[in-house]
């Protein structure tokens, strides 16, 4: 077993620890106009009230770094991504997670962020390789890895751990340190394929045994074209939290995935006298 | 109804792929003719999936086990449709666009057009313009189904869209688009001719654009 890698995250006044031997940190996933409306369209009238609130209920809900996706049809990301920083600079000290497809939006967003952002993503494609690695190094930041790469997503856990070793190793030869790296197993959708779960859950085993890196992954995915999606969303973070996920990207305002999360690091005795869970409870009652 | 097609129907319904070869071979031992077969054993119980699924009462899964089911028996049936000259309702052509790799809901929509009779030519995921421009030449279908799931790659659908014009095939071929991101204004700015918000719909549509 490699030995457990911390990553760290920051924005200017505040760092965040990704680490098995931590609480579970929530990468706040709702800044991301695909499917939102509301969100779209203020960002198409060049207006980020929406932002700035998604970003306080969020944090507020438990969430310590923030994705941010500026993916608007038909626009140019650049700005547009430049001005959410900006605004998410002004109402909180979450750290970012810069979620962008857009090499030249990401390479802005890096030069005018403050702190150690987390990218999203590389994966093993040659092409993002060549153009995101540099990035990583150049701006000292960290990177989400996908286990995916020119012949698409593997089937097998073997093969895509074999994907992340890959964007380890040339990330390695830039300097760039595993810690660094945070990887994805890719949870597909189990309506299609039921082994999905496993798939992803047997990929961060092999991945964590291997390295010791963190592990991300999006988990509401996995239970699209299912009934009751939040007792399958919830027990499948759990179980990942098991294997070795630390820092899923979710909804922290979808309460049982929260409660499971939380849950999950109470088992996990990361949650010194049960304190958080007891606090999490209090809040609920007060709230209900 | 022949009680062998009611049969096929709800072995459908079931997704009970095992059974429903056997089932298209005991109707065609029975007599029953490969159109038949098709138009009164197996759309009805797709069409009954559909409905159902676009009511919630039916999910994925059991939904590609009922177009595994379909499949199934139409492997059996389909040479006899060729070769008894029967139309099929029409030609689909399906893709995700390029730059986009989900194709759940493509997959979906292929299925259940298959169920309502459509013959579909399904060209997976990441697909340039070009190569729809290409499809569209070489097969003459009725219509032409893309799929986006990112705000990012839905402007595909537009390139695509554009680059039928300039090919000078945009009127030969209804086009619907589909995808979480995607709006009915959306594909009205584009130039599409309908939007469909799940499978079912698309379906439905396609029906309505081959009749």
């Amino acid at each position: 077993m490699a030995e457990n890698l911390s990553t760290f995250i920051s924005s200017k006044t505040k760092t965040v620890e990704i680490s098995r031997e931590k609480p579970t940190v929530i990468i706040g996933e709702r800044i991301n106009p695909t499917g939102r409306k509301k969100l779209l369209s203020s960002l198409k009238e060049g207006n980020y009230d929406v932002v700035r609130s998604d970003a306080k209920s969020q944090v507020e809900a438990g969430a310590a770094i923030l994705d941010v996706n500026a993916g608007v049809p038909g626009a140019d990301e650049e700005p547009i991504l430049k001005d959410m920083i900006h605004a998410l600079s002004e109402v909180t000290d979450a750290p970012l997670c810069i979620d962008t497809a857009d090499v030249i939006a990401l390479e802005t967003a890096l030069s005018i962020y403050e702190g150690k952002a987390l990218i999203n993503s590389v994966n093993g494609e040659e092409e993002k390789l060549e153009s995101i690695l540099p990035l990583v190094k150049e701006y000292d930041a960290a990177v989400i890895a996908l286990c995916m790469d020119d012949e698409g997503i593997p089937p097998t856990p073997q093969d895509r751990f074999e994907v992340a070793a890959n964007i380890i190793e040339r990330a390695g030869k830039l300097g760039i340190e595993p810690a660094d790296i945070v990887v994805d197993p890719l949870a597909l959708t189990m309506g299609s394929d039921h082994n999905a779960g496993r798939i992803a859950i047997e990929t961060i085993e092999l991945v964590v045994a291997e390295f010791g890196v963190n592990v991300t992954m999006g988990a509401s995915n996995i239970s699209f074209g299912m009934p009751d999606r939040a007792f399958i969303n919830s027990t499948f973070i759990a179980m990942s939290i098991l294997a070795g996920l630390t820092c899923p990207i979710t909804n922290p305002l979808e309460e049982e995935v929260n409660i499971a999360i939380q849950a999950a690091d109470l088992v996990m005795g990361r949650d010194d006298f049960g304190m958080n869970w007891i606090k999490n409870y209090r809040d609920r009652q007060k709230n209900s | 109804m022949s009680d062998i097609l009611s049969k096929l129907s709800a072995a459908i319904i079931e997704g009970d792929f095992g059974s429903t070869p056997e089932m298209a071979e005991t109707a065609l031992e029975e007599g029953l003719d490969a159109g038949e077969i098709l138009n009164q054993g197996l759309m009805p119980g797709m069409d009954h999936v559909g409905v159902e699924f676009k009511a919630g009462n039916m999910f994925v899964p059991e939904v590609l086990r009922s177009a595994r089911s379909m499949q199934a028996a139409m492997d059996i049936i389909r040479p006899l449709l060729a070769e008894t000259g029967i139309d099929q309702t029409g030609k689909v052509i399906i893709g995700t666009v390029k730059g986009d790799l989900h194709d759940i809901g493509k997959n979906l929509v292929g299925m259940m057009c298959e169920g309502a009779g459509f013959e579909i030519i399904d060209l997976g995921k990441d697909v340039e313009p070009d190569a729809f421009v290409e499809a569209v030449k070489e097969h003459s279908p009725n219509i032409l189904g893309m799929s986006a799931l990112l705000t990012t790659t839905m402007r595909a659908m537009e390139q695509t869209i554009k680059a039928l014009e300039e090919a000078g095939i945009r009127d030969s071929v209804k086009v619907m688009i589909g995808g979480a991101p995607v709006t009915k204004s959306f594909a009205e700015k584009i130039g599409a001719d309908g939007y469909a918000a799940n499978a079912a719909s698309a379906s439905d549509m396609a029906k309505e654009f081959a009749a």
